[in-house]
């Protein structure tokens, strides 16, 4: 009883000042989102002022207006593509980690390895060639066309995560199954997807949130199309209007819900999937 | 922009158990039965056939692209002249060639120094447990979560010469208005600032994870022997991370390179190139101009492409290195 009782006070009044440090340290480091909010809520007149308000005194709600009548179909094509990239990178990277966890086939350490090149190779150069293959295809503007270039943004990590997780499953387990006369499909579908929720949560947040931040792709791929995606929105913005900043920030501020909801309600599975590997628990 | 890293996990769990993990030695069966055989690829074909469609041919097409003459008009029909290293000779003796390969290399160099020094000093600063820590940490998370496009206009806005905020702090302290993102002399200064400010919660959650493994025991005894918070972090932290500091440095490095998205929308590689990197010009060479230059945007792509793929392998040589004990 003692002990601890000597041992708290570490934690306690002395270590004040980190706290104080940490929370200073945290507010220069996000000071720009606050000025995002800020912005979105200035008025028009007071936009150009110098200096500019702090605080949105008298603040005004036009740019949310703004965004609610002309953005919402951009909001929810990314939305769709989102979920839609979502389905896709885990129906291909799924069975190909249990493969590579499980399984041991012949050649697998090849095709490991080619998921990590691919990984490095910058959008650009797939945009390009996207571009080349989609034109010739007559699937340019086309949202599936898309979804499939924004989930090249996320199956080889989804693969290397399904196969880090699922390395870490008792393989007495799939063994049972096998016993119990399960095939390999229903091994799969039955007993190893349901035990690797985590890294499915993992995969799909993270997937979701590079389609619905996706820029590269939607500008070469869908730009001018009927269905173009928020970041399209807010880069038309940028480029039509450069006055009306408070509507531009409206629009980054709702572009930016996923982030932070993602943030605030699976904080573990972000932590944990920058730190690909660590997702067993 | 995506950063996606494959920690050397296996050793910091080796450490932190204290004694050595021995795997189960890897208990082969004697032969592969080849009906798992089966099972395991038709597993795999859908993302094997995943691969070749969409990143194996659009890389081959691009390199089609810089090895032909195209014209819009060739593009749609499909018989541009095969012109072999033309587009490349085209792209090295271009006036551009020059300056946006010492943009990139200075991009890179700057950003990962920075990224780097400010992830590390906070990693360690956030491995002191006191109030909040936790959550304050995961705040760190925030600009690395925001779309691209978000934190770039948002950094546009602050850096405007005339509204911005960041000219009316310093025009307090008396500094005149600096054109930050339309004079020559301070664009890449401005794109490398939003670019470190983007990548340093990475920096900041790969390195505070390898900290954790450093077991406490050593910073007691080194405590116990006199050394000083400065001397224990020079001498034990610093070198039992760089295992993970080596990783974080060369992700960060091929990441770094192809970064586009931020600097074309703040300032689109100007102005008059100043903040061009390879990226950038690569797709106004493709995609930005009236008169599209698919040949040598592709061959500028490419030579990205080459540029990251010797990084990688660095990357996952060093990587095989620390998972073999």
């Amino acid at each position: 009883m003692t002990a601890t009782l000597t041992s708290r006070p570490r934690r306690g009044p002395s270590h004040w000042w980190k706290t104080a440090l940490g929370t200073a340290l945290t507010a220069a480091m996000l000071f720009p989102v606050y000025w995002m909010l800020n912005v979105s809520f200035t008025r028009d007149q007071a936009m150009r002022k110098s200096p500019p308000d702090l605080f949105p005194v008298r603040g005004t709600l036009d740019g949310y207006r703004r965004v609610l009548d002309e953005q919402l179909p951009y909001l929810a094509t990314s939305l769709v593509i989102g979920l839609a990239t979502v389905v896709l990178t885990v129906a291909l990277a799924a069975p190909a980690g249990y493969a590579l966890a499980k399984l041991r086939p012949r050649g697998g350490g090849i095709l490991s390895f080619v998921l990590l090149a691919a990984q490095m190779i910058p959008g650009i150069i797939m945009a390009m060639g996207f571009y080349a293959i989609y034109l010739s295809l007559g699937m340019l503007q086309s949202v599936p066309g898309l979804i499939i270039a924004d989930s090249t943004l996320a199956v080889p990590f989804a693969v290397l995560i399904f196969t880090a997780f699922m390395s870490g499953l008792p393989r007495e387990l799939i063994q049972a199954a096998t016993m119990d006369g399960a095939g390999a499909l229903r091994t799969f579908w039955s007993v190893v997807l349901p035990m690797s929720r985590n890294a499915v949560v993992t995969v799909s947040l993270f997937t979701f949130l590079w389609s619905w931040s996706d820029f590269l792709f939607a500008g070469t791929l869908v730009s001018g199309g009927a269905h173009e995606p928020i970041t399209l929105g807010i880069y038309h913005y940028i480029g039509n209007n450069n006055q009306e900043w408070n509507a531009i920030m409206a629009t980054a501020v709702v572009a930016s819900v996923p982030a932070t909801v993602i943030l605030v309600l699976a904080q573990r599975y972000v932590a944990a999937g920058v730190t690909a590997g660590a997702v067993k628990d | 922009m995506t950063h996606t890293t494959q920690l050397p996990d296996r050793q910091p769990a080796r450490v932190r158990n204290g004694t050595p993990h021995t795997a189960p030695p890897p208990t082969r069966q004697r032969r592969r039965p080849s009906s798992q055989q089966w099972a395991a690829w038709g597993f795999l074909a859908p993302v094997t056939l995943y691969l070749i469609l969409f990143y194996a041919y659009p890389l081959y097409r691009n390199i089609d692209l810089s090895l032909r003459h195209y014209t819009v008009r060739s593009f749609v029909q499909g018989d541009a002249p095969f012109t072999g290293p033309a587009n490349y000779l085209t792209v090295f003796q271009d006036p551009t060639f020059a300056p946006a390969l010492l943009h990139t290399a200075l991009f890179t160099a700057v950003c990962l120094a920075f990224q780097y020094a400010i992830g590390l000093a906070l990693a360690v600063f956030f491995n002191q447990h006191f109030r909040l820590s936790t959550t304050l940490r995961a705040l760190f998370l925030v600009p690395w979560l925001l779309p691209l496009i978000v934190s770039a206009s948002t950094w546009s806005w602050m850096l405007n010469s005339d509204s911005g905020i960041v000219n009316a702090a310093l025009h307090a302290v008396g500094i005149g208005p600096v054109s930050w993102l339309t004079s020559p002399t301070w664009s890449l200064v401005s794109v490398i600032t939003a670019n470190i400010w983007i990548g340093v919660p990475f920096n900041l959650v790969v390195l505070h994870s390898g900290l954790q493994s450093i077991p406490t025991s050593l910073y007691e005894a080194a405590a116990l022997d006199g050394a000083n918070a400065w001397q224990r972090f020079w001498h034990l932290t610093f070198p039992l991370l760089r295992p993970v500091s080596a990783i974080t440095l060369l992700l960060g490095l091929v990441y770094t390179l192809k970064v586009f998205d931020i600097i074309w929308i703040m300032t689109r590689g100007g102005p008059a190139d100043s903040s061009t990197t390879l990226a950038t010009w690569s797709y106004q060479l493709g995609f930005g101009n009236a008169m599209p230059a698919f040949g040598p945007g592709a061959a500028v792509g490419n030579l990205l492409v080459v540029t990251a793929l010797v990084f990688g392998l660095i990357y996952v040589k060093v990587q095989r290195k620390q998972q073999a004990p």
